[in-house]
């Protein structure tokens, strides 16, 4: 996850580029041993030092207790309705950032007049840094649901645009030009050529907008938040429960982890004709 | 050339800006012709063909192309997201997305077992076959080839001529080939047009000969040929 709007177009890979997805086909490959060595010596470390009282519990608790703190907040439901509402708050923002992204995109991208009015203005306002505006959305949509879930929305839209935009306006024009010449009508050419065309692009938009999503979700859930994962922190806060923060975090890493996990499947999927 | 014609093309001029890159050319070719156009580059071969593609309307003087007109460019073109076949049937358009006729099409081409292949698998001369059985699917009177085998290694390009050749006596469309190879021009084509630099047909060779051709054969009109393109060093004495 970068802070930056991430508005910046990575060009999507060519297949052969990028690191390889993990667990490809039958072919798996053995994971190396020898990487989980400084790992584990570095949690085993940190239970030492917390159970010899070198790192009091206020500052950070042992592992183990963060391990107990994750089953009791689990066992009493706390954790399940966090878990619950923050993801609640990142999918509703996602679909309207998404949405907004995906129609301003193919508009700007397919139409020149479309180019012309809408992309200078998002251009622009894409420099802005989007979790700065966080007091003007209190000012606009007060402390409830909404400044989270269109802070969330504002962070997805930028990157998936970009990337939707500059997928179908690099369309290989040759491709084009070959269907033209069999006769195929504006609209043809649009579902056969330039759609498929515009989706590697597309999903690298939509990689860089999920890593975004959770981001503004982890900010605006800091904010004056009654529920959610962002809640359990800063209530755990109150109390020095440096435990269940660290469950928290967790949870937000392992959610990262899972949706980027299920574009990389998606992106398998429909990227196959580029092979490994 | 018998009654039919396939294309009329008269004074035709196109300019790009204040160029004229064709001047008032006329060219005919009869169903079923074989005709090579040969230039030098950048004397307007490869326009002519978008013309009568359709790729480019922004002309003067009358073009008149009756029926189904295919093209196979330089490049294969072909759609690397799409199957083999899929990408065959995409000559058919609408009419349509029938397998069996992709696959007896690609049979045409030498392509059989290489329907459900993705183009990154195939070599130069494989996806130059694709390229070639997407416009002979939908049974062209007109197949306009803009140097389909410039980018292929010589001994890919021979298959090549030899299959074009085979595949024109099969189906018999009439066929414009732009090149600049004049031993292509004089294996396949019943009849050669040169392009001049001023935008206008210079000259033209029927070639009566059967196939297939011996290039020793017709060194006579070779010479005469690579004369009007500007090679001078071979001319006859």
């Amino acid at each position: 996850m970068t802070i930056s709007i991430a508005g910046d177009v990575v060009r999507a890979p060519d297949g052969q580029g990028e690191s390889p997805p993990p667990g490809r086909g039958r072919r798996r490959r053995r994971p190396d041993l020898r990487r989980w060595i400084s790992p584990l010596a570095l949690v085993v470390l940190w239970q030492v030092v917390s159970a010899t009282g070198l790192l009091p519990p206020d500052k950070l608790s042992s592992p183990w207790t963060v391990l107990q703190a994750g089953v009791d907040t689990a066992r009493t439901g706390e954790l399940g309705d966090a878990f619950a509402v923050s993801v609640g708050r990142v999918g509703i923002g996602f679909v309207l950032g998404a949405s907004v992204a995906l129609v301003l995109g193919v508009v700007a991208g397919l139409s020149r007049w479309g180019n012309y009015l809408i992309d200078p203005p998002v251009q622009m306002l894409r420099t802005l840094p989007f979790l700065g505006l966080i007091p003007l959305f209190i000012l606009w949509f007060g402390i409830g649901e909404q400044p989270k879930v269109m802070l969330v929305a504002l962070g997805v839209a930028f990157p998936l645009y970009l990337n939707i935009h500059s997928g179908i306006r690099n369309v290989d024009d040759q491709l084009i030009e070959a269907t033209t010449a069999l006769g195929y009508t504006r609209w043809e050419r649009l579902v056969h050529v330039v759609l498929p065309a515009a989706v590697p692009q597309t999903l690298v938009g939509l990689r860089q907008s999920l890593g975004i999503a959770w981001l503004a979700l982890i900010v605006g859930e800091t904010v004056n938040a009654d529920a959610g994962l962002g809640y359990l922190i800063n209530n755990a806060r109150e109390f020095l429960r440096t435990d269940v923060i660290v469950v928290g975090l967790v949870v937000y890493a392992v959610l990262g982890l899972a949706t980027d996990a299920v574009v990389r499947l998606i992106e398998r999927r429909a990227l196959r004709w580029r092979g490994n | 050339m018998a009654g039919e014609l396939i294309v009329q093309v008269e004074g035709l001029t196109k300019r790009f800006g204040q160029r004229s890159v064709l001047s008032s050319l006329d060219v005919r070719i009869g169903h079923g012709e074989f005709v090579a156009l040969l230039g030098r580059s950048g004397s307007g071969k490869s326009t002519l063909l978008r013309v009568l593609a359709g790729l480019d309307t922004e002309v003067e003087g009358s073009v008149r192309v009756e029926g189904t007109v295919s093209v196979a460019f330089q490049q294969p073109r072909i759609l690397p997201w799409r199957r083999v076949w899929r990408n065959v049937v995409l000559g058919l358009r609408d009419q349509g997305r029938d397998r069996s006729l992709a696959e007896r099409a690609l049979a045409e081409v030498r392509l059989d077992g290489h329907a459900d292949a993705w183009p990154r698998t195939l070599s130069g001369g494989e996806a130059q076959r694709v390229s070639l059985a997407r416009a002979l699917v939908r049974e062209p009177d007109l197949l306009l080839l803009d140097e389909p085998f410039g980018a292929l290694d010589a001994l890919t390009r021979l298959a090549m001529h030899r299959l074009v050749e085979q595949l024109w006596r099969e189906h018999r469309p009439g066929v414009l080939l732009v090149t600049h190879d004049v031993d292509e021009a004089l294996q396949l084509a019943d009849r050669v047009l040169v392009l001049g630099q001023e935008g206008r047909i210079v000259s033209e060779y029927p070639l009566a000969l059967a196939r297939p051709r011996r290039i020793d054969d017709q060194l006579g009109v070779r010479a005469e040929i690579l004369n009007d393109l500007g090679v001078t060093e071979y001319a006859s004495t």
